[in-house]
């Protein structure tokens, strides 16, 4: 086991949160837990197919960068992209149907687990292969400046939030797009998950320098590191970062230190990972620790989460019946969506 | 009218479009300042500032992406390849993004964009600014895929590109820059998906497309010596393949030569050669016969390049060979 970094100390007291704000990002992170862990159980079950990678253990990233988003910025996300499109506000309903293969589901059963696209919600996708959202990410946030500075649109100030992981941060297009986010103070936010594993690579073993955050440096671009466990803290720095790209002051990147709680994907045996390791970071439950930042605070009380934890099983619930319910694509549509005039 | 060179004549339509619809813009290697490798982006930076003709670092999976993020996002993105073959480099997103993802998505977005740029074999440029491309994107679903080869189609065909709402893969040759013709004053539009009769004929339908249309050209005038009589067919569009204008040519002289610069293995006259087998078989006389370039990096020597392009006495003969064949 690799020496642990020593997580940045992050005084929660001292950020501001009233109790509506709290319980709904406590909502939107039980949300994705309790999504994540429907999806083992129906993948298992044989009812779900393809590759699917859980974010059982990240939602404070999650919760804490797209809940301090306004719902007209945009999220670009990777092929772990169920929770990142709940908290950007696809109904569960929709991404499960999508795990389903069902006409109803947020790409029409086309995408699946790894390609979840909503226009409405200005979810970007969903992009399966390493890297390639960040581009993609990039030209959204383009967009808005271009809309406010090339076309003299004041209200184009939209910012973009896009997260990969740390596997990503060695290749091509993270360096390439942070220089062109920096070059052209573009409205961006680079928000790397570290969780220490691309599928078997430990992150030491393939990074030089494997604190990420510091690669910002040669950008000029702010690069801040933060627990990725404690949403609170992932909050305040998403939302110190989304004020200055919103005010034109460019790009920053942000990296959360996280662990996933299951395989790289459910096919994963996941048998590089130590036992110790595991448990360590089990201990730092993002959502267990939330609770107690709540109830410590007197923002709720155990009834409080409780009431959260049923509506959101009855969500799941109800998410799973809508998926299941659904009808799948027409075979007659099998070449619809191939060209935009169809 | 008024007689434009070609690289002006795909000036002239990214101007007017970018005149006509302020979320056209252009991105690329050079394309600003520069005013591009070829010129066919002069001045367009003096005229639309530095965000509407975008000089990018030398980046090209990623500007590729950004073109496609910002499609995605409502802008209409015009990305110019300095050289077609450095997009090698972005097919990724050239493939998995801008021609995949509006299918994957389910019709969530669409991606109108539009990259061009010279492609085909130069003088001596060597094999990697020598390359034959088209077929390489042939195979992937969601591009439309067409190559200009006048001034008058490669501004008319320019401006449906950028007015169309996929990506388009738009191929100019490094050796037709420079030919000049008389364009209309008014505005003109060229369709994308309609293959152009170059010269109506009934012995044979020789199908070309791009620097190819001018040696079968050549070709035809020592055939008309003979007495033979092609019809020649410039495909444009060569994804999807306009058998609408290919198939009546079919049923009038059954017989078929491609002529392509592209490579022979896996080629677009290899796909031509597969539909027509799949829709007009009875229809033909003779087996199709297809001339391509060779299957080997383009060499740098002069003689050697020569060998690797069809040549326009190698389509006299073989037109000449076909027409002899007795039925």
């Amino acid at each position: 086991m690799v020496q642990e970094r020593t997580l940045p100390q992050f005084q929660a007291p001292a950020a501001q949160i009233s109790p509506e704000e709290g319980l709904r990002l406590y909502e939107d992170m039980v949300l994705g837990r309790y999504f994540e862990d429907k999806c083992a159980e129906m993948y298992y079950r044989g009812k779900m197919f393809g590759f699917v990678h859980l974010y059982n253990g990240q939602e404070a990233v999650s919760s804490g960068v797209i809940k301090s988003l306004r719902s007209d910025d945009y999220v670009c996300s990777t092929y772990r992209d169920h929770v990142h499109a709940l908290s950007a506000g696809v109904p569960a309903e929709n991404v499960m149907a999508e795990l389903f293969g069902k006409e109803t589901g947020c790409s029409k059963g086309r995408g699946g687990s790894m390609h979840l696209f909503s226009s409405q919600h200005n979810l970007l996708g969903g992009f399966a292969f390493i890297g390639e959202g960040i581009p993609v990410a990039l030209g959204a946030a383009f967009q808005s400046r271009y809309r406010k500075d090339a076309l003299g649109d004041s209200s184009a100030d939209q910012v973009t939030a896009c997260f990969f992981g740390d596997g990503t941060s060695n290749n091509g297009q993270f360096f390439e797009c942070l220089n062109m986010a920096a070059l052209w103070k573009l409205p961006i936010l680079f928000v790397v998950e570290n969780n220490k594993w691309a599928i078997g690579m430990a992150h030491e073993r393939a990074t030089s320098q494997p604190e990420i955050y510091k690669k910002a440096a040669v950008f000029g671009m702010p690069g801040i590191e933060v627990d990725g466990m404690d949403v609170m803290a992932v909050r305040a720095v998403a939302q110190e970062a989304v004020a200055r790209a919103r005010a034109g002051e460019g790009p920053t990147l942000i990296e959360c230190l996280t662990y996933r709680f299951r395989g790289h994907s459910l096919a994963d045996p996941d048998e590089l990972r130590s036992k110790a390791e595991k448990e360590a970071w089990l201990a730092r439950d993002p959502i267990k620790r939330f609770e107690a930042y709540l109830l410590e605070h007197n923002l709720t009380d155990e009834g409080g989460l409780k009431d959260v934890r049923d509506r959101i099983q009855t969500r799941i619930d109800d998410a799973l019946t809508f998926a299941e319910e659904s009808p799948e694509p027409s075979p007659d549509d099998l070449y619809k969506y191939i060209f935009a005039d169809d | 009218m008024a007689e434009t060179l070609l690289f002006n004549a795909l000036r002239e339509a990214i101007d007017e479009e970018m005149g006509r619809d302020d979320t056209v813009f252009v991105l690329g290697e050079d394309v600003g300042v520069y005013g591009g490798s070829y010129k066919v982006t002069k001045d367009l930076y003096e005229k639309y500032g530095e965000l509407r003709v975008l000089d990018t670092p030398i980046a090209e999976n990623s500007f590729t992406g950004m073109a496609v993020g910002a499609a995605m996002t409502g802008l209409r993105p015009i990305i110019e390849g300095m050289n077609m073959g450095f997009l090698l480099l972005a097919f990724n997103q050239i493939a998995n993004n801008a021609g995949m993802l509006r299918y994957t998505s389910g019709g969530n977005y669409k991606i109108p964009m539009v990259i061009r740029g010279p492609g085909g074999v130069g003088r001596q440029l060597g094999a990697e600014h020598s390359q034959r491309l088209e077929a390489y994107f042939q195979a992937v679903p969601g591009l439309k895929i067409v190559a200009c080869s006048t001034p008058y189609n490669a501004k008319g065909l320019l401006k449906a590109a950028i007015r169309d709402d996929n990506p388009v893969l738009f191929f100019e040759h490094v050796l037709l820059y420079n030919l000049k013709e008389d364009l209309p004053n008014h505005e003109y539009i060229v369709p994308l998906d309609k293959a152009e009769i170059v010269r109506p004929g009934k012995d044979v339908t020789i199908l070309t497309y791009s620097r190819m249309r001018h040696h079968v050209t050549q070709a035809v005038k020592g055939l008309e010596k003979k007495g033979i009589d092609p019809e020649v067919i410039d495909l444009i569009s060569l994804k999807p393949l306009d058998f609408d204008t290919i198939g009546p040519s079919i049923k009038k002289t059954h017989r078929v030569i491609i002529v392509e610069e592209c490579m022979k293995t896996g080629g677009i006259g290899a796909e031509i050669i597969a539909s027509i087998n799949d829709r007009y078989f009875d229809e033909l006389d003779a087996p199709v016969v297809r001339l391509s370039s060779q299957d080997i990096p383009t060499p740098y020597n002069g003689k050697l390049e020569t060998l690797t392009i069809v040549q326009p006495k190698q389509i006299e003969a073989a037109v000449e060979a076909m027409v002899a064949l007795k039925v």
